[in-house]
Formats: C-alpha cells, sequence, structure tokens
C-alpha cells in the first residue's frame, strides 16, 4: 500500500478478526469492511442499506467502538478485530440480554435494522450502562428503521439496562 | 366437493370480482367471548431469534455458489429517444460475464405493452439502458462506465399541473391523463345534488390542499439473485408477492409457471412498493441464463428512492357544506394525483369523502397525470393518507366556524351503513373508537377537545390538540390457501404461500393455527414465503393478509384436528366427537384421566403424517371497512416554525385482535410513517433536469429515534364474525391514514394557522405564520 499510484484492479492481502475468529483475505482495493463481510467472509447477518454512512444498518464493533463497515475501506483494517451481530450470542447460541429484550420489546418489525440497531446499543450500553431515555434516542439516532419500531427499540435498552443492573 | 362462485374482494379502493374455487363446508365462526388459550394473547414473534442473531437470510444475503454480481445502466435523461447503445467494451471488460440492451435483450413487452423490457424510449430519469453481469461488484461498476449510449434527448415535463393542462406535451402513446371509465379522463363519482345542496348549505368551506411524493425507503431495496437448474428456475426476490412474481417471470420468459420457482422467507420492508415486480428479476435470469451462473441484482439506494414506486403527489381543491347546527350536507373534490411515467391508477383519494361521513351529496373526480418521473405504487393506504388529509382539515375549520366540538361534530355526521351500496356494514366501531381514543389520550371520553389556543404556550412553543377519523377497506377474500402438516413425532408445519414482510403473519397465522388444532403454539414452524413449499396465497398488500389467510390457516388446522381425532378414536376405543385435543393433549370429554399425548398417539401409526387442506371461503355481500380515530398533540415553536409532536393516542376498530402485540408494533409503525408524510418526508425533484435531488435516506427526512412520540394504541377489539370465521379485519394500513390529518389539525389547535400543504416543514409553518399575521394586519386596516 505504499505505492503512489493504486491499480484499481489490484487485490491486497488482509489479516483481520472477527468475531474470534482470524481471516486473511485478498480484497480488491475499493472493496469496504462491509462488502468484505458479507462477500468474503460470508457473515451477511451486517446489512446493507444506504452504502453511504446514512442509516446505521451495517454497525459493527472495532476493537469495541462501533464503525459504519459501509464506510470504511476493508484495507483500512489489517490487524484490526471485530465483533458482528453473529458474534454477540454465546458458544451455545444463548443470547445477550439486548438481544432477548429486542424479542421481547418487539423492537423489531421486518428485521433489516436490526443488527445495526443492537450493535449500536450494545456499544451504548458498555459506555453508559444506566442511559436515560433521552441519552438512549441520542445515542441510537444514527440508526433509522423504516418499518418504525423505534418504541420497541427504546423499551429493550431500557429493558436491558435493567436486567444487567440487577444481576 | 369443490364448486364455483362469484364473490367481491376489495383491495386498496378498487373492488373487483373474484371467481373462486370452494373446497367445502365453512367453518362456524369464533365468536364473541369465545373462551381463547392462544388467539388474543399477546406472543414474541415466532422467527424473531432469527432476525436478532443475523441468522435471518433475507434476499440480498443469498450467494449461490458462482454467483456473479449485476447492475443496471439508467438513463440519465427524463424523455429521450436511445438512438444507438454498444455494450461491446463492457463486454470486453475481463471479468464481465453477460451484458444486455435492446440489441440483443429478447422483445419482452412491459407497462401492458406500451413498452419493453429495454426499449427505445426512455421517459424518466433511471429507466433501464443496458445490464451488465460480472465476478465482483467494482468490475460492474467499471463496466457500466464502458457502456456506450447515444440518447436524441426530448422535451419532458416534471410538474403534474403543466401536465394536465389541455394542449401539455404529451409523454406517453396514451395520452398525459389517466382514462377511467368509458374512457373518459379519471375517476369520477357522484351522488345526490351537491350544487343544490351547497347553496342551501349555512357554511361553505373551500381550499386547496397539497401533498408531496413520499418514498417508501423499504431498508432492503428491491432486488434479485437467480439461478438456473437446468431449464427451471430459481428466483429470490425481495417481495410483497410470491405467487405474482412466479407468474410475472413466467409469463415474460415464456416459462410455465411450474418452472420458476420464487422464495422469499425473510424481507426488508415493503410498504406497498414491492406488491409490483419491477424489471429487475428477469433481466437477471436473462444475464444469468447468458453467462451461465447465478446472479444477484439489488437496486442501490439512489434507484430504489429513484425508480421503485412512491406515493403520488396530490392537488385537491376541495368544497365542503354544512348547516349552522353541524349536519354535513356536500363534498366536492377534484383531486390530481402524480403517477410518474407509467403509473397505471390513481390512489383512491375521494374514498374518504364518500364513505368516512354521513352526507347526501357527493362528488369526486380523480385524474391520474403522467409525468417524466419514476412512477407510484401502492404506498400503505394510497389515496385515503392523502385524502384523509384534506377532508379532515376541512372539517375541522367547519367545526372551527360554528364554534363546535371536533368529536361531537365526527359523532353527529356518523355514518350508518355505506352510502355507496345503500347496505349496513359488516361491522362497525367508530363510535366507540371516539371512545377509546379521548380515554388514552387522557382527556376523557365524555369531555370535549380544548379550545384553539386553550392549551397556551411554552416559551416561544405553543400547544395544540386535532382529531381524525379513518377508513379503509380490510377484509381481504378468496382464493387463500394453507397445509398444516403434523409430523408423526406431533410436531406442526404450516405450508403457506403467503410470506411476513415483517408485518408479523408468520405469528398471527400460527397463533390461529395453535388454537383451532390444539397444540402449543411452540410445536409450530411456519414455512412461508416459497412458492413449492406452500399453496397459493395473495399478496401482502391493502391489509388482507390476517383476514384472508387467518380463515385458510385456520380451517387446515380444523381439517387436521378432525383426521387426529379420528386416529386417536380408533386408539381409545370411543367415537372421535366424544375427544378434544388441547395443549396437544387428547382427553375424552369429562373424563381428565384418559389423557393421551398425541405424541404417543402418532407412536401407534409409524410413519403417517396428517395434512390438512384449508381454503378461504367468499366474502359476506355487506361491505367491509376498518375504522379508527387518532388524537395529535403537538408543539409548535412560533420562531423557527419546527413542530414537534408530542404524544398521540390512536384507537381503531380492526375486528378480533390475535396478537396485541404484533398489533401495537403496527400502529406504532403507521403512526411514524404518516408523521413522516405529515411533517418531514418529500422527494424533491429538480425541475431542470428531472433528477431526484434527495433520492438517499440524509436528504430524504425518514422519522429517527429522537422524533418518535409518546404513543398510546388500542385496537377495539370486537369480533367481525360476518367478515369471515376467524373475525379479524386487516391492521396495516388503517394507521398511517389518519395521523398527518390529526397533526395538522393540532398545529391550527396551537397556533389558529391552517397549513395547507403537507409537509409541514418549518418553512411552510413560517410561510403559513407569516401569511396569517399579513392577513391579520390587511383585516384591521
Amino acid at each position: 500500500m505504499s505505492a503512489d499510484r493504486v491499480d484499481f484492479g489490484e487485490k491486497v492481502s488482509l489479516a483481520l478478526t472477527v468475531n474470534g475468529k482470524d481471516y486473511n483475505v485478498a480484497v480488491p482495493v475499493r472493496r469496504t469492511l462491509l462488502d468484505t463481510l458479507r462477500e468474503d467472509l460470508n457473515l451477511t447477518g451486517t446489512k446493507k442499506v444506504c452504502d453511504m454512512g446514512h442509516c446505521g444498518a451495517c454497525t459493527v464493533l472495532r476493537d469495541g467502538v462501533p464503525v459504519l463497515s459501509c464506510l470504511t475501506l476493508a484495507v483500512a483494517c489489517e490487524g484490526a478485530e471485530f465483533t458482528t451481530i453473529e458474534g454477540l450470542s454465546g458458544p451455545d447460541g444463548e443470547l445477550t440480554v439486548l438481544q432477548q429484550a429486542f424479542i421481547d420489546c418487539d423492537g423489531l418489525q421486518c428485521g433489516f435494522c436490526t443488527p445495526g440497531q443492537i450493535m449500536a446499543g450494545t456499544a451504548l450500553l458498555k459506555e453508559n450502562p444506566h442511559p436515560t431515555v433521552d441519552e438512549i434516542r441520542a445515542g441510537m439516532a444514527g440508526n433509522l428503521c423504516r418499518c418504525g419500531a423505534y418504541q420497541g427499540i427504546i423499551d429493550a435498552v431500557q429493558q436491558a439496562a435493567n436486567s444487567a443492573a440487577s444481576k | 366437493m369443490a364448486r364455483v362462485v362469484k364473490t367481491k374482494v376489495e383491495i386498496e379502493g378498487r373492488v373487483h370480482e373474484e371467481t373462486v374455487v370452494i373446497e367445502g363446508e365453512e367453518l362456524t365462526p369464533w365468536e364473541e367471548g369465545h373462551d381463547f388459550r392462544v388467539v388474543g394473547k399477546s406472543v414474541n414473534r415466532i422467527d424473531a431469534r432469527e432476525r436478532v442473531t443475523g441468522a435471518a437470510r433475507y434476499t440480498y444475503d443469498m450467494h449461490p455458489a458462482g454467483m456473479l454480481y449485476a447492475a443496471v445502466l439508467r438513463s440519465p435523461h427524463p424523455h429521450a429517444r436511445i438512438v444507438a447503445v454498444d455494450t461491446s467494451r463492457a463486454a470486453a471488460l475481463p471479468g464481465v460475464r453477460a451484458a444486455l440492451s435492446s440489441a440483443n435483450a429478447p422483445d419482452i413487452k412491459w407497462y401492458s405493452g406500451h413498452s419493453k423490457l429495454f426499449d427505445s424510449m426512455v421517459r424518466f430519469v433511471g429507466e433501464e439502458v443496458a445490464a451488465v453481469a460480472a465476478d465482483d461488484m467494482e468490475t460492474v461498476r467499471d463496466a457500466l462506465k464502458l457502456m456506450d449510449v447515444k440518447y436524441e434527448v426530448l422535451p419532458f415535463i416534471t410538474d403534474m399541473r403543466e401536465a394536465s393542462r389541455p394542449g401539455a406535451l404529451q409523454i406517453h402513446p396514451r395520452g398525459n391523463v389517466l382514462k377511467g371509465d368509458g374512457g373518459r379522463e379519471g375517476d369520477l363519482y357522484s351522488r345526490g345534488d351537491p350544487i343544490a345542496a351547497f347553496k342551501s348549505a349555512d357554511i361553505v368551506v373551500e381550499a386547496t390542499y397539497s401533498t408531496s411524493t413520499q418514498l417508501h425507503n423499504s431498508l432492503e431495496t428491491h432486488g434479485s439473485v437467480v439461478m438456473w437448474e437446468g431449464d427451471e428456475l430459481t428466483v429470490w426476490e425481495s417481495t410483497q408477492y410470491i405467487y405474482g412474481v412466479r407468474s410475472r417471470v413466467a409469463d415474460a420468459l415464456g416459462m410455465p409457471v411450474s418452472k420458476v420457482r420464487v422464495i422469499c422467507e425473510y424481507m426488508g420492508g415493503g410498504f406497498g412498493s414491492k406488491g409490483q415486480t419491477l424489471k429487475q428479476p428477469i433481466i437477471a435470469a436473462l444475464l444469468s441464463k447468458e453467462a451461465g451462473r447465478p446472479v444477484k441484482l439489488m437496486l442501490n439506494r439512489t434507484e430504489e428512492n429513484t425508480l421503485s414506486g412512491n406515493r403520488g403527489e396530490t392537488i385537491q381543491k376541495l368544497k365542503v357544506g354544512a348547516m349552522n347546527d353541524g349536519t354535513l350536507v356536500a363534498i366536492d373534490l377534484e383531486t390530481l394525483y402524480g403517477v410518474g411515467a407509467y403509473g397505471g391508477w390513481a390512489g383512491a383519494v375521494g374514498g374518504p369523502a364518500k364513505e368516512l361521513y354521513k352526507c347526501a351529496n357527493v362528488r369526486t373526480l380523480t385524474l391520474g397525470v403522467r409525468t417524466n418521473l419514476g412512477s407510484h405504487a401502492a404506498f400503505r393506504a394510497p389515496g385515503y393518507v392523502e385524502g384523509t388529509f384534506a377532508l379532515e382539515s376541512a372539517l375541522d375549520e367547519i367545526c372551527d366556524r360554528l364554534g363546535m366540538d371536533p368529536v361531537e361534530f365526527r359523532r353527529k355526521n356518523y355514518a350508518e351503513g355505506d352510502q355507496t351500496s345503500d347496505l349496513g356494514y359488516t361491522s362497525k366501531y367508530l363510535l366507540e373508537s371516539y371512545d377509546k381514543v379521548l380515554e388514552l389520550s387522557g382527556i376523557g371520553r365524555e369531555n370535549k377537545l380544548p379550545a384553539k389556543g386553550e392549551l397556551g404556550a411554552n416559551g416561544n412553543w405553543k400547544r395544540g390538540i386535532g382529531i381524525a377519523s379513518q377508513t379503509w377497506s380490510g377484509g381481504g377474500g378468496p382464493p387463500a390457501h394453507a397445509l398444516v402438516r403434523v409430523n408423526p413425532d406431533g410436531t406442526v408445519e404450516i405450508m403457506a404461500g403467503t410470506q411476513d414482510i415483517g408485518t408479523g403473519t408468520k405469528t398471527t397465522l400460527s397463533q390461529i393455527a395453535a388454537e383451532e388444532l390444539g397444540v402449543p403454539l411452540e410445536s409450530i414452524s411456519f414455512r412461508a414465503g416459497d412458492t413449492q413449499k406452500g399453496p397459493f396465497g395473495p399478496a401482502s398488500w391493502g391489509s388482507i393478509t390476517t383476514p384472508s389467510m387467518g380463515p385458510a390457516v385456520r380451517a387446515a388446522a380444523a381439517d387436521a384436528r378432525n383426521q387426529l381425532l379420528e386416529i386417536a378414536s380408533f386408539f381409545m376405543e370411543v367415537p372421535a366427537s366424544t375427544l378434544v385435543l388441547q395443549d396437544g393433549i387428547v382427553t375424552i370429554e369429562g373424563r381428565p384421566e384418559s389423557r393421551r399425548p398425541l405424541k404417543k398417539i402418532l407412536d401407534e401409526v409409524g410413519d403417517y403424517m396428517v395434512t390438512g387442506k384449508g381454503f378461504r371461503g367468499p366474502n359476506p355481500t355487506q361491505p367491509l371497512r376498518t375504522w379508527g380515530a387518532q388524537l395529535a398533540e403537538v408543539e409548535v415553536n412560533m420562531e423557527t416554525g419546527q413542530v414537534r409532536l408530542v404524544r398521540i393516542a390512536a384507537a381503531h376498530d380492526v375486528g378480533r385482535v390475535i396478537n396485541p402485540k404484533g398489533l401495537a408494533s403496527q400502529f406504532y409503525g403507521g403512526i411514524l410513517q404518516g408523521m413522516g408524510f405529515g411533517l418531514t418526508e418529500e422527494r424533491i425533484v429538480d425541475a431542470r433536469s428531472g433528477h431526484v435531488l434527495n433520492a438517499d435516506l440524509e436528504e430524504y427526512k425518514v422519522p429517527t429515534i429522537v422524533d418518535t412520540p409518546e404513543m398510546r394504541v388500542a385496537g377495539i377489539n370486537r369480533a367481525d364474525t360476518l367478515a369471515n370465521h376467524v373475525g379479524a379485519k386487516g391492521a396495516g394500513e388503517p394507521p398511517i391514514i389518519p395521523t398527518a390529518a390529526a397533526i395538522a389539525n393540532a398545529i391550527f389547535n396551537a397556533t389558529g394557522v391552517r397549513v395547507t400543504a403537507l409537509p409541514i416543514t418549518p418553512r411552510r409553518m413560517l410561510e403559513a405564520l407569516k401569511a396569517n399575521r399579513e392577513e391579520g394586519k390587511n383585516a384591521h386596516v
């Protein structure tokens, strides 16, 4: 990647960790992290909605911090560690409290924005384990839901915060 | 014994007669007060786990081995003739496997035969010109840039008022204005004598209302993944209608329907736009055939917001007459409805004027107008959302002039029966909806709404409250079918050719099956969204799925239960009529100790699988409608023009409620889309280029979590046993209908200013406030 000129047809070898698993892939230099996850690693839980950084559906955690994978070039991810929606549940498939709360509070309808919502909510609760409703609204504002499941999403984040607090 | 009957079915304001095959006797209805074990209980979605873990596979996620990626080259001109198209430079690019254009595509007719899959005439920015499939998306993008197209650019129209004028440039072989009955322009309806009624009315309100083009913005774009195996084609399609896609694809490609399989197990939102079949599955199938490999062709966000459909804009000239005692006497409504380049019908904007209130003299005329823009498509209660805004605004104006409480006015003008047919309704609980919405809002059912300005202000923010009502169809009808399979281990599979587009269909129908069959909900798996797995199911549109599929699923479950009890009767040595199946256990009536788990009985018959079959019977002769009311409370900033929907109450009569949790979600979603329509959502077109300027999710403002108001919602939950034997009506569309109207009326209640154009953006609000101040000044001069 040190060359001044980049051949768009060129593929670059890339090492990254996703959900605890190490991958080595050759990706076109123009490819986003989102397309790499979905097309090269077959991790299709992360969704492509706008591909312009407007909607939050492609949110994943990079070293624990939420990023928009559609605005992240894959070649800029050498050595990084990612968590995607597929990496949240436990080894026997047990759901996180937030995932279960999304089910209980019906924080979803078609479910297409849900992986991004849950990744954003996971990051929010990590940073602020006891958010107020206004803090939930602000923290989740970058994730659009066209079905209008926002009320359930607010309830789900609250329920997850409360159930974590009661443990 | 099959027999053939004719029955009337209404889809989104358009009634047609359906010839249906009836396969047997109808079940008796679940009456009011029936003792339910599963129906009516709030349950979680049965497929929620897949949706929260990323395991749910949507069309966009399909990736058959060897799959290629594809995209379409689209016209940059709103009106042009394609003089030449040359894909050879693109085809020569390494990695490109197939290219398609009018030069090599088969002659497939489109838009009712007035155009082709790849036509030499393009009529909007975004119309298909050529397509390419390649090894990866990067190569596809490069190949599109190597397509050589020569256009002869033609004059165009994007303004529907201009397009509707006599002598306007004609942009379509059938003219700019859609023809209705008898070849006359537009859809005309009339009853009574409106002209005479306006003359004798004590008060007449007249205004022009307008609504903007709303974009569906389903989060999963329209798209297809296709795979050929020999002469059989599998199409994964993000659709509201798998069987519709099957017929359209088979017809276009000249194939028998049996050779086309359409799958949509998970779907990322449609809201009406995915009831139609766009060109992409056929383009993908042709590319795939040429390349000999599977092909994925998904629209990107810009394409989605340019060409996949929209709620057409309206301009409504409305005149309403009433007497001093509040009796409504006449309504006259003339509407221009933008259908884009190829839209074949206009939304039923006149519906609310005809049906919502008692009024003897009504005339409505709706003209669908073509322009050089992307075609409209059904969008959640098409026509009624737009028409309700205008009508309810005008009625609110009448209430203000008469000094009459808006709820009292609406109760006074309650229509007992259907005024378009003089028949009674199957059921109508609109008065109960008013009571409920007043109760939910905290006002109380006996109290009047606060008078104009009564709620006062908090700093610059003035507060107000407004009400609007709603009617809509939602009865569904035949044909709709289902199978219920009971496996040897006692597990149950429902096989149905319907699809769950996010509305919770699989969950609702599983509750109905569990209730009728007498098994726990957890034992049921629902196989939907695959034409090879389930018998015919209708499109998921028009709020028809629950009232159409519900009875079919219940009938299939009853058939399966009867067979199970016959089998049990042999082993338990009593007549089947004395046996009861409940919670998966068979008991001889009145003898609890006789209980035998279903599984134990099925063990006796080895690998035998019970298959129950069910159908949806004909509709009653009475008209069926859904009803409801919403009460909105807003704050208006008098300095900036911002409007906030603070809270909203919604009560709707959608028949028996099957899953209250799922129903609440439908109501929340409808309200939020209605709020977007009322306050923020507006497609912006550049009149000089014909391009959509905000075909994205940043400049096109869909509601966010920050905008979400406090919502209190309820279904009236009264069974409509005349409608169908499940007692449910449809619930998907009713909740979007009155929201924008209630908000606009609340704004008037807060400020005394009537805004007649949607969405009520800060700019429109400020302009209205300013105009009102100037009017007031002039009045005092």
